[in-house]
C-alpha cells in the first residue's frame, strides 16, 4: 500500500508540507504542485525538512508550475524529481490512493 | 454498489473563516446513506471545528457545530483527532464537545466516537483506507 | 483505470481549476477514463456560461464544456454549492423562481451523493482545491 500525497501550498505560508511528512507513511511519495513547488527548493529553512524526509518518501515536483514561477531545476533539493502532467497521471496509477493536503 | 469501501474524510480546516468544515460536514452528511465503513480524522486546524460553546450569534451566521452531535445517529461513530494537532493548540478533550452513539452490538451502549490518536496510528487509518475525501 | 476528479476552488481565483484541467486532459491523453468531475465549494463557478475573461486570457468554463463535448466527460456540480452561489440551470431556474440560468454546457447540477458515489466507484480521487 502506498499513496500520493500532493501538497499544493508554499511552506513558508502554510502548514501543508509540514503535515504531509508528519502523516504520510513510510513508501509513500509526496508532490509539490501549484505554490506547494518552493517547498522543493534548495537552501530553504525547510529544506532540511524535505531532505530528511526522504528516507521515507520520494518528492516530485510538477515542471510546470516550477516553470511558471521562474524556479530552475538546478535550484531544486538533490533527489526531487520533476514530473509533467502526465507524469502526475502515472503518479497516481502506481500509488494505491491520493491524498490532497489542501 | 454492492461493496464496501473504507471512506476517510480529512478535515484540516477551522471553522467559520472558510466553508469547507461546514461542507465537508455535508459530504458526511451525505455520505452516511451509502452505507460504507466511514471514518472521519480531524487533523491541523480540522480540530477547532469540535470545540464546545460555540455561538456564532454575534456573526449573523448558521452555527453548524450541533450537526457533529447528530452523526452517532447516522453510523458515523469512528472520529479519529491527531494527538499531536490538539496538543500544538494547547487543546485537550475537555474543550471539545463529547460525541456519542449507541452501539448495537452492546445493547445500544451510549459510547464516544471521538479518538484520540498519535500522528503515527493516523497515518497507519489514512493506509488502510480505500478512499481519502480531502477537505 | 478509472478516475475521478474534485475541484474545490473557482477559475481566475485559484490555480486549482487550471491544474484539475490540465490533470484531466493528461490523463485522457493517457487513456485513463474519467469517471466524472465533481465541482464543490467555489468550484462550481467553473459551471458558468457567462464567464467572460479577457481574450488573451484562458477561458475556464470553455475549456470545460470543449473538453466534455469530445470526451464525453459528466461535469457535476454540487447542487447545495451551487444554490449558495448563483450557479443555475433550467430545474433550479424553475424551482427557485429565478429569472434566468447560467449554467454552461456540459455540465450538470446534482446532489453530493455524486461524489460519494465517484469516490466509490472510481479507482482513485484526485483533488484540486485551496
Amino acid at each position: 500500500m502506498s499513496i500520493l500525497h500532493t501538497v499544493n501550498k508554499s511552506p513558508f505560508d502554510r502548514n501543508s508540507l509540514e503535515s504531509c511528512v508528519r502523516l504520510a507513511a513510510k513508501g509513500g511519495a509526496v508532490l509539490m504542485i501549484e505554490d506547494g513547488v518552493y517547498g522543493a527548493m534548495k537552501g530553504t529553512s525547510k529544506s532540511d525538512m524535505v531532505s530528511n524526509a526522504m528516507k521515507d518518501l520520494t518528492f516530485y515536483v510538477l515542471g510546470p508550475d516550477l516553470k511558471a514561477r521562474g524556479v530552475d531545476e538546478g535550484k531544486l533539493i538533490d533527489g526531487v524529481k520533476v514530473v509533467d502532467y502526465s507524469g502526475f497521471v502515472n503518479l497516481t496509477v502506481e500509488n494505491d490512493k491520493v491524498q490532497n493536503w489542501l | 454498489m454492492s461493496e464496501t469501501k473504507k471512506l476517510m474524510y480529512v478535515n484540516r480546516k477551522a471553522p467559520y473563516g472558510t466553508i469547507y468544515a461546514w461542507e465537508s460536514l455535508e459530504v458526511v452528511l451525505i455520505g452516511a446513506a451509502f452505507e460504507q465503513d466511514v471514518s472521519v480524522a480531524f487533523v491541523d486546524d480540522g480540530v477547532y471545528q469540535l470545540c464546545k460553546d460555540q455561538d456564532t450569534t454575534g456573526l449573523g451566521i448558521k452555527n453548524f457545530s450541533a450537526t457533529y452531535k447528530a452523526l452517532g445517529d447516522y453510523d458515523v461513530n469512528k472520529l479519529y483527532i491527531e494527538k499531536e494537532s490538539l496538543e500544538a493548540r494547547g487543546l485537550t478533550l475537555d474543550d471539545l464537545m463529547p460525541l456519542v452513539y449507541e452501539d448495537e452490538d452492546d445493547d445500544w451502549a451510549e459510547k464516544d466516537s471521538i479518538k484520540v490518536v498519535s500522528s503515527q496510528e493516523m497515518a497507519e487509518l489514512f493506509e488502510q483506507s480505500d478512499v481519502l475525501f480531502n477537505f | 483505470m478509472k478516475l475521478s476528479i474534485q475541484v474545490n476552488e473557482g477559475p481566475y481565483n485559484h490555480e486549482a481549476s487550471v491544474s484539475a484541467l490540465n490533470y484531466t486532459k493528461a490523463a485522457l491523453e493517457a487513456g485513463h477514463e474519467i469517471f466524472r468531475v465533481f465541482f464543490y465549494h467555489d468550484g462550481v463557478n467553473n459551471g458558468t456560461r457567462y464567464t467572460t475573461p479577457p481574450q488573451d486570457d484562458i477561458n475556464i468554463a470553455n475549456s470545460w464544456s470543449e473538453l466534455a463535448d469530445k470526451h464525453g466527460l459528466d461535469l457535476v456540480v454540487c447542487v447545495a454549492a451551487a444554490q449558495r452561489r448563483g450557479i443555475v440551470d433550467e430545474g433550479e431556474q424553475e424551482r427557485n423562481g429565478k429569472d434566468g440560468n447560467n449554467i454552461a454546457p456540459g455540465f450538470r447540477i446534482s446532489g453530493l451523493g455524486q461524489l460519494i458515489e465517484a469516490g466509490i466507484q472510481s479507482e482513485r480521487l484526485v483533488v484540486f482545491g485551496d
